[in-house]
C-alpha cells in the first residue's frame, strides 16, 4: 500500500485545475511564519527557486507540495489535506485574486503510515 | 461608552503622484470588516500598468525630494505626524472597523504611535552628522549620505497604519520617494492618510498602490525602476521577493515571522507585589491585538517549581478577557483579521488537541450575539504541551498560547532557541544575573526583560534567523534606505611619480 503525506478536496482541486488552464503548470509551496503564513501558495512553476532544502511532499492534480527542509522536521509527523475557503491573502499565491484561500487542514499520521514515510 | 462603524465613500482609488486616481482597467475589490462582515467601500484592484504609473511619478520626483534640506523633509514629517494626531480618533475607529481589532488598542496604540514614528525620524535627520577622517596629512576621508532613489514597500494587515508609519519616514527622511503597497484586506488607513496629507508631500513623493499580490504585488517587487523592496510578511512571500531583487540586484530588508518565547523564572513569585501582577500580565499578553502579532509571546515557558500557582492566575486573567463589540471601549479582544485567519486558527487549535496538547482555557470560536454573529471572533486559549508539537513551532497569528515548563536555565534557553525565528522573546525575573545572561543568551533580534510588547520609537526592531533582516524604529533604518557616498579628497600638491 502506497502512503502519502498530502490530499486535497474536490473543492480545492477544481480551483487549481483553473488556475492550470490560465497560469499553465504550478507549484504550492508551504509557507511558514506570520500573517499570511503557515499556508499551501500556488505559484507558476518557474517563479520561485527550489533546490535540495525544499522537500517535495507529493503531488495533488499533477501540481508539486514543497516545504521548506527544516520546517518538514516538525511537520512530518502530520497528514495535510489541502482545502478552499473564501477569504483574501495578501501573499503573491495566484488564487487570491479569485476571493480565495487556500488553507490546510492537519492530522497526524497513524503509526502505520509513520512508520512507512519517516522511516 | 461605544462609537460606531464610521463612513465610507463608495470608493477609493490609488494615490499617484500627488492625486488619487482610477485604476487603468476599471478594476475594484471589495473591502468587509471582519467585525460583522460588513461592505466598507471597494478599492483598486491594481495591476502592471497602475505599478508602471507609480514607478514613473516616483522617478520623476526623485531628483528634487532627494536635494531637499534636512529641515524641509524634517518638518513635513512633523506636519503629518500632527494632522493624524489631530484626526486621532477617526483613525483609529477606521483602524479597527478595517482589521477587527479593539477600539481601545488602536485609540492607546496604534495611532499615537504611529504619529511617534513621524516625528522621531522627522528629529532623527536633523541631529545626525556624517563622518569626515583624516587619513593622513593630506588625505581625507568624507561619508555622505545619499538617497537610493525609489523604495516600494509592502506591509501586512495586523498594524495598518503603524506598519506604514514604521516604513514611511525613514525612507522619505532618507530623501527617497516611497511606493507602498498596503495588505489588500486593510487599505483604509492608508488611503484616509493620503486623503488628509495630499498637499503636504511635493507630488510622487509618496504612492499609494492598492491591490492583491501576484496582480499589483510583484510587479512592484519586481519593478527595474524601483531601487530597494522592503517587506513585512511571511517567508515564502520573503523568498519571492529576494528572488526578485536579486535580478535587479537591488538591496531589500525582510521582516518575517516568529515564534517568540516569553520566559518566566521562580523568582517573579518571590513576592505578591505590583510586579508579580505585571508578570501576569506579561503572560497574558499573547491575546493582545487577537495575536495577530509578529512577535506575538505565544510560547509561554514557565520553571516547574512555580508552574502550577503561576498558571493558575494567567488562566483567572486570560478568562478575564473581555471579548465584545470591538467599538466599544471596554472590550479587550476584537475580531481577527479575515475569515481564513479565522479559519487557520481554528485549525491549528484542532492539530494542538490532536497532538496531545491540552486546553487550560478557550479553544473554540467565540460566538457574538446580533450584528457581530457574522464577524470572525477566537476565544483566547492556552494549550499545554511540549515544545516539539506543531502549535509550540509554527506561527499561529491568533489568541493561542502555548505552555511549557522548564527546570533551570540551561534548559530554558535550549527551549527558547528550538524555534526556526529569533524576532522577540520575554525574561521576566528578580535575578541580577538572570537579567543580563539570559537575555544574551537567546537567538532574538529583541528581547523584552520585565516587559513585553513595547515597541517606542529610538529602540531598533529586527529578526534573526529565520525572522529577518533590518533595524527599524530606529535610526538604523535610514541606512538600509541610504547609499553611502565616499569621497577622497588629497589636499597634497604633489603627483604620485608614477608616470
Amino acid at each position: 500500500m502506497e502512503f502519502k503525506r498530502v490530499a486535497i478536496t474536490e473543492q480545492a482541486a477544481k480551483i487549481v485545475q483553473q488556475l492550470k488552464e490560465k497560469h499553465g503548470e504550478l507549484i504550492f509551496h508551504q509557507s511558514g511564519g506570520c500573517c499570511d503564513g503557515s499556508a499551501p501558495m500556488i505559484f507558476e512553476k518557474e517563479d520561485m527557486y527550489l533546490d535540495d532544502s525544499d522537500i517535495l511532499l507529493g503531488q495533488l492534480e499533477y501540481v508539486n507540495y514543497y516545504m521548506n527542509e527544516e520546517q518538514f522536521e516538525y511537520w512530518k509527523h502530520t497528514f495535510l489535506t489541502v482545502d478552499i475557503t473564501e477569504g483574501r491573502g495578501s501573499s503573491f499565491s495566484l488564487e487570491i485574486p479569485l476571493g480565495l484561500r487556500f488553507i490546510i487542514h492537519s492530522r497526524l499520521l497513524t503509526e502505520e503510515e509513520n512508520k512507512a514515510l519517516n522511516n | 461608552m461605544s462609537y460606531k462603524k464610521p463612513n465610507f465613500k463608495e470608493k477609493y482609488g490609488n494615490f499617484i503622484n500627488g492625486k488619487f486616481v482610477d485604476p487603468v482597467d476599471g478594476e475594484y475589490f471589495e473591502n468587509k470588516s471582519p467585525i460583522d462582515n460588513s461592505l466598507i467601500a471597494k478599492y483598486p484592484r491594481s495591476k502592471k500598468e497602475d505599478v508602471n504609473n507609480a514607478v514613473e511619478a516616483a522617478n520623476a520626483a526623485k531628483e528634487a525630494w532627494g536635494n531637499t534640506s534636512a529641515a524641509e523633509r524634517a518638518n513635513l514629517l512633523n506636519k503629518v505626524a500632527d494632522i493624524i494626531e489631530q484626526h486621532l480618533e477617526e483613525f483609529a475607529l477606521v483602524e479597527t472597523c478595517d482589521n477587527g481589532k479593539a477600539i481601545r488598542e488602536t485609540i492607546n496604540a496604534d495611532v499615537p504611535l504611529s504619529v511617534d514614528h513621524w516625528r522621531y525620524f522627522a528629529s532623527v535627520i536633523r541631529a545626525e552628522e556624517g563622518t569626515a577622517t583624516e587619513l593622513d596629512q593630506n588625505t581625507l576621508s568624507m561619508n555622505i549620505k545619499e538617497p537610493l532613489g525609489v523604495v516600494a514597500q509592502i506591509i501586512p494587515w495586523n498594524f495598518p497604519l503603524l506598519m506604514l508609519s514604521w516604513k514611511v519616514p525613514p525612507a522619505l527622511a532618507a530623501g527617497n520617494c516611497v511606493i507602498l503597497k498596503p495588505a489588500e484586506q486593510t487599505p483604509s488607513s492608508a488611503t484616509l492618510l493620503m486623503e488628509k496629507i495630499a498637499d503636504v508631500f511635493p507630488p510622487g513623493v509618496v504612492n499609494i498602490i492598492h491591490g492583491f499580490g501576484p496582480e499589483a504585488g510583484k510587479p512592484l517587487a519586481s519593478h527595474s525602476g524601483v531601487d530597494k523592496v522592503a517587506f513585512t510578511g511571511e517567508t515564502t512571500t520573503g523568498q519571492l521577493i529576494m528572488q526578485y531583487a536579486s535580478k535587479n540586484l537591488n538591496p531589500v530588508t525582510m521582516e518575517l515571522g516568529g515564534k517568540s518565547p516569553n520566559i518566566f523564572f521562580n523568582s517573579v513569585m518571590d513576592e505578591d507585589d505590583a510586579f508579580l501582577d505585571k508578570a501576569i500580565e506579561g503572560a497574558v499578553l499573547f491575546a493582545f491585538n487577537q495575536g495577530e502579532v509578529c512577535t506575538c509571546p505565544s510560547r509561554l515557558l514557565v520553571q516547574e517549581d512555580i508552574y502550577d500557582a503561576f498558571m493558575e492566575k494567567v488562566i483567572a486573567r486570560t478568562k478575564a478577557i473581555v471579548q465584545a463589540n470591538p467599538y466599544d471601549v471596554n472590550t479587550m479582544m476584537g475580531a481577527q483579521a479575515s475569515n481564513d485567519q479565522f479559519e487557520k486558527i481554528l485549525s491549528y487549535i484542532n492539530i494542538g488537541k490532536e497532538e496531545g496538547a491540552k486546553v487550560l482555557t478557550g479553544g473554540n470560536a467565540c460566538k457574538l450575539e446580533g450584528e457581530f454573529a457574522n464577524g470572525y471572533y477566537i476565544e483566547p486559549t492556552i494549550l499545554e504541551g511540549h515544545n516539539k508539537m506543531r502549535v509550540f513551532q509554527e506561527e499561529i497569528f491568533g489568541p493561542v498560547l502555548a505552555v511549557t515548563k522548564f527546570k533551570d536555565e540551561a534548559e530554558a534557553i535550549e527551549i527558547a532557541n528550538d524555534t526556526l525565528y529569533g524576532l522577540g522573546a520575554g525574561v521576566w525575573t528578580r535575578d541580577a544575573h538572570q537579567l543580563y545572561q539570559i537575555p544574551r543568551a537567546i537567538k532574538a533580534g529583541r528581547v523584552w526583560v520585565n516587559c513585553y510588547h513595547a515597541y517606542p520609537a529610538h529602540a531598533p526592531f529586527g529578526g534573526y534567523k529565520k525572522s529577518g533582516f533590518g533595524r527599524e524604529t530606529h535610526l538604523m533604518m535610514m541606512n538600509h534606505y541610504r547609499q553611502n557616498k565616499n569621497m577622497l579628497i588629497s589636499y597634497d600638491k604633489n603627483k604620485l611619480g608614477f608616470f
